[in-house]
């Protein structure tokens, strides 16, 4: 004897008499639901945007940086020291076979002024296989070759966001840019990357020949000094052999003994993301737990209500009873009651946890991603919710004794 | 064999330490069809005893027989049934739903019995008639006199055709002519429809009205007899 759109009549009008308590009751309900979609949203736009970075950074990547060295006893900083070079560079894709290829840079900050507009960017001087390392393709013009990087002329290749500040509208390709005061010509424009893993603007951004910024615009003491070596490993599973191979190459190139540290450290980046990826699911996870936390609170608002509204309506319970009103009407009555807040406050608090995600992710520049598995889940959840904290008010309601029931002043 | 049927039947009050015996050893005979009016003064057990023959309580000793059927071996839904289909209950207060219509409180056991929405409408509708409240359907209770509150309770006990109809005072709160006009219908319902009323009340002139009437004193039936 479920008559369904009878009871839930029923409880809608219940629910009206009471208006002002509906609503707050299902404000729990709608916070709680809100936050899941939101911590969901923004946890899960967090994990998309690495897994973009970690495509856009280009995949199989190694990075060699220059280490910590000693010289007469001291041990200086990593990075402090120039310990790797153009030679280096060289001689791993060669003598390392689990590495495809290899992109040396030296770069550095550096004023490029167009026409009256200027901007301070980042100067990479580097190989052009660097566009394949990093998985990067030009959307106009060419790239330089190694014969440019032989003769260090002076070409360049722009980010977007440069040729943004600089150019605006205007077409850049062809033309002369000086940078350091030096003149030189725009063979090609990159495509657009976006940001990187912590927050860098890839597009801001110039890539020259590598002895050009070598020789003429980051001259140091050292001569073929690079900053850093990126590797594109052949594969996944190739990552670490060429790790292996190319720390033993250099340490045969720089001369260090056996019982010596390395003067340089190679790190895997495509590992290292994908550990900040992992993190940021369990992350997401977590916002979500603590966030449900929150839906629980509302459940416990709802049966507070109904335990306060079965308490005040013990006269009707009792006339009901009276009436011949069996255990499961009265347990459904009530149970509707729970379950209707609590699905309404999940439908409205869908829309704000979808609406809060939009705004937040407007605000903080982070893409939310409100997906419609989480949307299924709250709602299933928050109507769990409702029957689960319905269920004890409910049941005590139709265990009531009809006498004292119909008594209760 | 009896419509109605106590035995012996004691209710007690455990009262702190004191045990109190609202009822002591009542046994009582109704057949189909009488129009009983019980009497007794404030405290006698009037009302106890109704509330045991309308199976919202049940006796702590002796044992009370509906159509034969000793009712202590009921569970809840049975003894639900059991007022939803054969009880109709009208009370001094009118115990009607508030911010319910006249017509869904009377559609309200039918609801209980299960009985689809159209033909609930039209018995409803049937019996509001039947007490003389046609056009007031969608009326709420607080718009409602006392008189018109009490009708639709009636209409509510008739609906689902019960046999017997058990009013504790339901005079109580009406003045003497509205009084009269609830009486003239129960003696009605009584004469046309053949239900068995027992009702409670204080007043001799509203007894007068039936053709039974049972004396209690406390807890004790002192006098059965009928109304000349
Ligand atoms: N729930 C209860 N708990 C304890 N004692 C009760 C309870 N209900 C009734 N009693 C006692 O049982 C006795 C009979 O009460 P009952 O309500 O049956 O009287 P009554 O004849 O209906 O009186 P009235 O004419 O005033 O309605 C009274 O002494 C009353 O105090
Ligand atoms: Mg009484």
């Amino acid at each position: 004897m479920t008559n369904i759109p009878w009871t839930a009549r029923l409880a809608l009008r219940a629910l009206r008499a009471n208006k002002m308590r509906s609503a707050l009751t299902m404000l729990g309900i709608i916070i709680g639901v809100a936050a899941v979609i939101a911590m969901l949203a923004v946890g899960t736009g967090a994990t998309m945007r690495i897994s973009e970075q970690i495509s856009s950074m280009g995949s199989n990547l190694l990075i060699i940086l220059p280490g910590s060295t000693t010289s007469g006893g001291m041990r200086m900083g990593a990075g402090t020291q120039p310990t790797l070079t153009y030679q280096d560079a060289q001689d791993i894709p060669v003598e390392c076979p689990a590495v495809d290829a290899v992109a040396p840079v030296l770069s550095g900050a550096a004023q490029v002024v167009y026409g009256r507009q200027n901007w301070s960017t980042v100067v990479t001087g580097t190989t052009p296989s660097m566009l394949y390392v990093r998985d990067w393709s030009l959307s106009e013009g060419r790239a330089f070759t190694d014969a440019d990087v032989q003769n260090a002329t002076k070409v360049c290749l722009l980010g977007q966001t440069v040729v943004e500040n600089l150019f605006g509208d205007e077409d850049p390709y062809g033309k002369i840019i000086k940078i350091k005061n030096l003149p030189f010509t725009v063979i090609g424009v990159l495509k657009a990357k976006g940001q990187s893993a912590i927050g860098q603007d890839q597009d801001d951004t110039i890539f020259i020949p590598l002895t050009t910024a070598q020789r003429k615009l980051f001259g140091t003491a050292f001569p073929g000094m690079v900053r850093i070596i990126l590797v594109k490993a052949k594969s996944t599973g190739e990552l670490n052999d060429a790790q292996d191979q190319i720390t033993s190459l250099l340490r045969q190139r720089h001369h260090i003994g056996p019982r010596q540290d390395d003067d340089f450290t190679v790190r895997n980046l495509t590992q290292m993301m994908q550990a900040a990826e992992q993190s940021t699911r369990i992350m997401t996870l977590l916002l979500g737990a603590i966030a449900s936390v929150s839906l629980l609170v509302g459940g416990i608002g709802i049966m507070n209500i109904m335990l306060v509204s079965i308490t005040e309506r013990t006269r009707e319970i009792g006339i009901r009873m009276a009436i011949g009103a069996k255990t499961w009407d009265i347990r459904f009555q009530f149970l509707m009651e729970a379950l209707i807040m609590s699905l309404i406050g999940g439908t409205a608090g869908i829309a704000t946890g979808v609406g809060s995600s939009a705004v937040l992710s407007k605000i903080a520049g982070w893409p939310a991603a409100v997906s419609p598995f989480s949307i299924l889940l709250a709602f299933g959840f928050s109507g769990a919710v409702g029957i689960f904290f319905g269920f004890y008010p409910a049941y005590k309601a139709s265990l009531l004794n009809p006498i004292d029931a119909l008594r209760y002043e | 064999m009896a419509l109605i049927e106590t035995q012996e039947i004691t209710r007690t009050y455990q009262l702190g330490d004191v045990e109190v015996n609202a009822l002591n050893g009542v046994s009582v005979l109704i057949e189909k069809g009488e129009f009983v009016s019980i009497m007794g003064p404030s405290g006698s057990g009037k009302s106890t005893f109704m509330n045991i023959l309308g199976c919202l309580d049940k006796p702590s000793r002796g044992r009370y027989l509906l159509d034969g059927i000793d009712v202590s071996t009921m569970g809840r839904d049975q003894l639900a049934q059991i007022r939803n289909r054969k009880l109709g209950f009208v009370f001094q207060g009118f115990n009607l739903l508030a911010r319910t219509s006249a017509l869904e409180n009377v559609e309200l056991p039918m609801f209980y019995a299960g009985i689809g929405a159209d033909e609930r409408r039209q018995r409803a509708l049937e019996a509001l008639g039947m007490v003389g409240l046609q056009g007031r359907e969608a009326h709420y209770p607080n718009q409602l006199s006392g008189g018109q509150q009490q009708r639709v309770a009636i209409a509510r006990a008739l609906v689902n055709e019960a046999p017997i109809i058990l009013a504790d005072e339901p005079t109580g709160n009406l003045d003497t002519r509205t009084s009269e006009e609830i009486m003239a219908l129960f003696v009605r319902l009584n004469a046309d429809s053949k239900i068995t009323i027992i009702l409670v009340t204080h007043e001799p002139d509203i007894a007068a009205f039936s053709r039974r009437a049972i004396r209690f004193m406390d807890g004790r039936l002192i006098s059965d007899e009928e109304v000349s």
